[in-house]
């Protein structure tokens, strides 16, 4: 860890926590779903190290090719690790093939690496993606090296709070603005309960036209009851709408 | 494998792994529960009353260790017995979640038990208190609990309203219990249900396979 101002304070409030590891932990929520017409990903931007805020807008959605983006959870620096070797492996084999390769695939690369190296390594992922095999496409990776492809899939220590909401307001075949607001909703939800997850709400959606990227600043993230609105509000985008499901 | 302790897998103390919630509306209270004991991977009682009367129309929701959450609802009655004697009329809601937290705090070292009580009175009406692991005490509108609660709290965040009618309250008691327990492997079986108000108390049970299918299950076949 770096000892410049930032850093003696940060140590300074680690080592006054009982942690039992002291590396960056991207305790996170991710969620990526798919919908008539390719996938939606999102996700938180906290890291911590401990109770401290390390990063408080990082961008957990890693790039692989250009039809398919990784969402990293757990340990910050096997998933980067892991998301930098697939990378290159794809570019490689996109070069081989001389087309993009093909969700599976990619998916595929990130298991096996998880599988491989499973004393080893910490990093629950998903992949998630478009190709003109299957079309939208999400695929869960999480710790061990499974690899189960599902119509949408959660991770990260937020997602435990909004296995219920998931299950509850999914739905097939939605639209592009429907799977945009599920995943900005999710990640609301699971932010609020979660204190390892928070701060700002990234989302890519990737059709067959490309990818989009979409940004949430942090008082613009929807709230629910009992949490207060923050000062001079972006009260349009504050309120969120009650139904019961 | 000469080295694998058989007991662990079933021999483990009795463990309320558990969903249960209590929701107030205008004019009283639901409280729900699913009906799951486990004993490690175990399921000891399949259709266990989660839900236990403390006085005519306060009840009481547990969780956790099952020895320790009778031996506090034994307690409790028992004072709430006496306290109704010497005041010859029935108990506050508030009153019986403070001789629950008095408990629970004072041997906190000892207890693990997460309690929620609630009920009707005259002077507060329908009243939602939760105690949690330690022994705080916090009147709530709504709340829930057991190992089965942290998958639905992002549901109930979305879709709890402070305006429920009764028959919107048990709705919302049975599709949370219905989500949780779905995910979590420590809850189970039935959904029981008790709606209190002025009027007095009803039971409800729904069993298992009445419960509607969430993300992925199959519907139950029309034979069962």
């Amino acid at each position: 860890m770096d000892l410049n101002a930032f850093g003696r304070g940060a140590a300074q409030a680690c080592s006054n926590s009982k942690m039992s590891d002291a590396e960056p932990h991207t305790g996170t929520t991710i969620v990526a779903c798919t919908y008539n017409g390719g996938v939606v990903l999102g996700a938180d931007g906290r890291v911590s190290t401990g109770n401290y805020v390390s990063n408080r807008a990082s961008n957990k959605i890693m790039q692989l090719t250009d039809n398919v983006y990784l969402l990293r959870s757990g340990s910050a620096a096997d998933t980067q690790a892991i998301g930098d070797y697939v990378r290159y492996f794809s570019e490689q084999l996109a070069g081989e093939l001389g087309e993009d390769p093909s969700v599976q695939t990619i998916a595929n690369l990130v298991g096996t690496m998880n599988y491989n190296n499973k004393n080893m390594l910490m990093g629950a992922l998903l992949v998630a993606g478009i190709d003109k095999h299957s079309g939208g496409q999400v695929f869960g990776v999480p710790i061990g090296g499974t690899i189960v492809p599902e119509k949408w899939a959660i991770d990260g220590s937020g997602s435990t709070y909004i296995w219920g909401y998931m299950d509850s307001a999914w739905k097939p075949d939605m639209t592009r603005e429907e799977a945009e607001g599920f995943v900005t909703e999710a990640l609301a939800l699971a932010m609020a309960r979660d204190a390892s997850s928070g701060g700002i709400i990234r989302t890519v959606t990737l059709d067959k036209d490309g990818a989009t990227m979409r940004y949430v600043g942090g008082n613009e993230v929807p709230l629910f009851h009992e949490e207060l609105q923050p000062p001079a509000a972006a009260a349009a985008a504050g309120t969120a709408s009650m139904v019961v499901g | 494998m000469a080295d694998y302790d058989v007991t662990q897998s079933y021999m483990q103390d009795i463990s309320l792994g558990t969903s249960i919630i209590a929701v107030s509306f205008k004019g009283g209270v639901v409280l729900g529960a699913d009906s799951r004991t486990s004993s490690g991977s175990y399921v000891a009682n399949r259709v266990q009353d989660k839900i236990t009367p403390l006085a005519d129309t306060v009840y009481l929701c547990r969780s956790g260790s099952a020895s320790d959450t009778q031996a506090i609802a034994s307690y409790v009655q028992y004072w709430i017995a006496e306290h109704q004697a010497e005041k010859n009329g029935p108990v506050d809601v508030s009153t019986a979640a403070n001789l629950a937290m008095q408990l629970s705090y004072n041997n906190k070292n000892m207890l693990q038990a997460g309690l929620i009580i609630a009920g009707w009175d005259k002077q507060g009406g329908g009243s939602v208190y939760a105690i949690p692991l330690g022994g705080t005490l916090l009147k709530v509108p709504y709340t829930i609990g057991g190992s089965g609660s942290a998958y639905i709290t992002g549901w109930c965040d979305k879709y709890w309203r402070d305006d429920f009618t009764e028959e919107e309250a048990r709705a919302f008691v049975v599709k949370a219990l219905t989500h949780a327990i779905a995910r979590d492997a420590s809850s189970g079986g039935c959904v029981r249900t008790v709606t209190i108000t002025q009027a007095g108390v009803k039971r409800d049970f729904i069993p298992g396979t009445k419960l509607a299918a969430t993300f992925g299950e199959l519907p139950t076949p029309a034979s069962r």
